[in-house]
């Protein structure tokens, strides 16, 4: 999969009851396809803030962000291309790690730089964030143990420094 | 006005309309309302109670329409607001300033399943541009201010606002605020800024495209009107000796009597409008979006074209077709910017040649006119001959307001519209039964003039009950019913893309008896069977202004609306009249 396709939108929203559904039902009625999604509050407690991930071969990118200016609640777009944007996403993950596995399964954790959140004699649970894709290539890691348990957060983004 | 007296939420809304400039409200009250309506007995704003949620909506419309201050519509909450539903939808896809209040059940049921309870907010967050429930009656004021700046500032639409009953109701505690007059410093939209000047950059190179354009049309759209932009359109219009053509939205923003203008474009519009577009170099598009039913098939459309799209809302620009120069702003700004730009260029001397392209115009407007075959003898009435004779029989600044199918085709193609604000039309959501409530809500916004609604028997059928409010509230409309028994677009369809498989299209000949049913209503009504008939019955409804009149043409259901472009088809492939139709050999 072309890594170009997915931008980032991060959008400023009035933070008022149904904003979410307003943006939600947006991208419904609209055609537009949600890849990742995240909201979250912001350091001033009028605003929150939903970052989107949009398949930009699904939907024309300019169309998404005019339309989400029309929505009177959406305060401030910024749309940030792949190689503008330091994005990140965390992974919440509960994997089997008997004993005959469970050295091996610790090597991996160093590696990747994950954090064990809690364990027990069969599991443990495990934190890791990176970008998106490095992710998708640690819960591959983690398959052949066994996932009992995963969540991701979807991607958060500030744009790149310069 | 520094009056901060304590009252309650109910008082106060209704003092916040009026502060709005609100003259006429279009409702029904209901349980979840009825704190709101006790204080409007004592109010100076006109309640007209309607028979049906959906025509107070309509009615605010074509208040709208007509006057260019936004109209009012209150109903109550679960049915109440759900019946409002298919008006708010109609203003949303005609951009039409509206603001819709609903009762709400009292806070803390909500999302209990109350009696008349349903999610309002969600159900119209779709088909308005933006809607509020209010939670404090502190904020009335507030909010009914920035409801009323939402809907008529940008591009115009409906706003709804929803009230839960215990925060306007005096026997509650919730309902206890202390008045304030809101004005626009105190509202709160951090999110909201419409841009109405248009970028000089961009107007400049819309001028030199203009200039040089061989082949342009100007693509007048219903934001033209919206943006009172019809004088400055004028201006540039004869500065360039540029054509025009009036979407269905536009009708009367340039004059149908102006020798640059080409009537309606589109699905059913004159062949030379159409046809101009095709072979445009340059559609210079004016508060229009180019609708389906104006380009037909996309990539078939105006193939030769660049285009300058001018419109206040920026997500139509290249929404649907990619614009060579998109200058987001208000229409009349723009034109008369443009204007002063074209002026600085040298205006009229240095435009392009188009002396072969007005020969060529009006070469296709003398080919194919619109036309119709008149009926023979013992024949039922030509829809098309009874709109010429209303045309006729009406000053040109009579209102018009149309229902949806045929008689709306044939009434944008027949009459002749020479003024702004005379047409009235459900053009984008197309609601069948829009004519009666909208003209109505017309009548009642400027009742100096006259107001004729027309309507189709199936039209007719389903907003018919709201001629009882007219008759009641003294707003004396004329209707005139082209009844042919049918569905008759739908009907059309059938016979021609369906092989004359009529399917349930047929209405009934004999039932309803429209002339008793008018006359129930209190409308004065007559029957016209024979074209000698047609024109003493619209100077006999005419005389007739103390109450409704319903003059009922029975109508030649066989007749179809042409030109048309059949669906899916590209423009080029428009069907003329078939009298017409073997001179389309040799245009190509």
């Amino acid at each position: 999969m072309n890594a170009d396709r997915f931008h980032t939108i991060v959008t400023t929203v009035e933070n008022k009851p149904g904003v979410l559904a307003r943006v939600a039902g947006l991208f419904s009625r609209r055609g537009f396809n949600i890849e990742s999604l995240a909201v979250a509050p912001t350091d001033d407690d009028r605003f929150s803030r939903i970052t989107f991930t949009v398949d930009v071969e699904s939907a024309p990118l300019e169309q998404v962000v005019k339309q989400l200016d029309k929505l009177i609640n959406v305060v401030e777009i910024r749309e940030l291309a792949p190689n503008d944007a330091v994005s990140r996403e965390l992974m919440l993950v509960t994997v089997s790690a008997d004993a005959g596995h469970r050295r091996e399964l610790m090597e991996i954790i160093e590696e990747w730089r994950a954090y064990v959140l809690a364990e027990n004699a069969e599991q443990l649970m495990l934190s890791f964030s990176a970008r998106t894709s490095r992710l998708d290539e640690f819960e591959e890691c983690l398959r052949p143990f066994g996932i009992a348990e995963i969540q991701r957060t979807g991607r958060v983004a500030l744009p790149a420094l310069d | 006005m520094s009056d901060n007296r304590q009252m309650p939420g109910g008082e106060a809304l209704v003092k916040s309309l009026e502060h709005e400039g609100v003259d006429v409200v279009f409702g029904y009250p209901g349980g979840a309302i009825l704190p709101v309506y006790d204080p409007i007995i004592d109010s100076s704003i006109r309640h007209i109670l309607v028979r049906h949620e959906q025509g107070a909506g309509h009615m605010a419309e074509g208040y709208a329409h007509a006057t260019g201050r936004p109209g009012v519509a209150m109903v109550t909450s679960g049915p109440g607001a759900t019946n409002i539903v298919t008006p708010l939808a109609d203003a949303f896809l005609d951009s039409v300033p509206m603001v819709c209040i609903t009762g709400q059940v009292p806070y803390a049921a909500i999302g209990t399943d109350a009696f008349q309870e349903c999610d309002t907010t969600g159900i119209t967050m779709a088909v308005t541009k933006h809607n509020f429930l209010v939670t404090e009656a502190q904020d009335i004021p507030r909010i009914i201010h920035e409801a009323f700046h939402i809907a008529t500032t940008g591009r115009p639409g409906p706003v709804l606002v929803d009230i839960p009953k215990d925060i306007v109701d005096p026997t509650n505690p919730r309902s206890a605020m202390t008045w304030y007059q809101a004005t626009d410093a105190d509202m709160e939209l951090p999110g909201y800024q419409p841009v109405t000047e248009g970028d000089r950059e961009l107007i400049r190179q819309a001028a030199e495209l203009i200039r040089d354009a061989e082949r342009p049309v100007l693509y007048v759209g219903g934001g033209v009107l919206k943006s009172r932009a019809a004088d400055a359109l004028r201006e540039l219009a004869e500065m360039v000796q540029i054509p025009v053509v009036t979407t269905l939205m536009a009708r009367g923003a340039f004059p149908d009597s102006h020798e640059l203008n080409l009537g309606m474009p589109g699905m059913h519009g004159n062949y030379s409008a159409v046809t101009a577009m095709q072979k445009a170099d340059l559609l210079i598009s004016l508060g229009a979006r180019f609708d389906d039913r104006v380009t037909g098939r996309l990539d078939g459309f105006a193939p030769d074209a660049k285009i300058i799209h001018v419109d206040i809302d920026p997500a139509e620009i290249g929404k649907v077709r990619w614009a060579n120069v998109g200058i987001r702003g208000d229409c009349r700004l723009v034109i008369e910017a443009l204007n002063h730009t074209l002026r600085e260029l040298g205006g009229s001397e240095v435009q392009a040649d188009r002396g072969a392209w007005r020969s060529t115009v009006s070469g296709w407007q003398e080919k194919f006119p619109l036309t119709y075959q008149q009926s023979g003898p013992g024949e039922k009435l030509k829809p098309q001959f009874v709109i010429e004779q209303l045309r006729d029989g009406n000053p040109s600044d009579t209102i018009v307001a149309s229902g949806v199918g045929q008689h709306q085709m044939y009434t944008s193609q027949w009459w002749q519209f020479d003024h702004p604000y005379t047409w009235i039309n459900s053009g984008g959501l197309g609601t069948m039964g829009f004519s009666i409530p909208a003209a109505i809500g017309a009548k009642t916004g400027m009742p100096d003039r006259r107001v004729w609604a027309v309507d189709g028997d199936g039209c007719f059928q389903m907003t018919a009950q709201e001629l009882v409010t007219a008759s009641v509230e003294n707003i004396p409309i004329k209707v005139a019913l082209l009844n042919n028994s049918y569905l008759g677009m739908v009907r059309q369809w059938q016979e021609m893309f369906y092989e004359e498989r009529y399917s349930e299209v047929y209405l009934q000949e004999r039932v309803p008896d429209y002339v008793k049913w008018a006359e129930a209503m209190g409308c004065a009504a007559i029957r016209v069977e024979a074209p000698e008939e047609v024109a003493p019955a619209i100077e006999k409804a005419n005389e007739i202004n103390d109450r409704p009149v319903v003059v009922e043409f029975v109508t030649d259901a066989r007749e179809n609306v042409f030109p048309m472009v059949p669906s899916g088809a590209t423009n080029s492939d428009l069907l003329v009249d078939p009298s017409q139709q073997h001179l389309l050999e040799g245009e190509s």
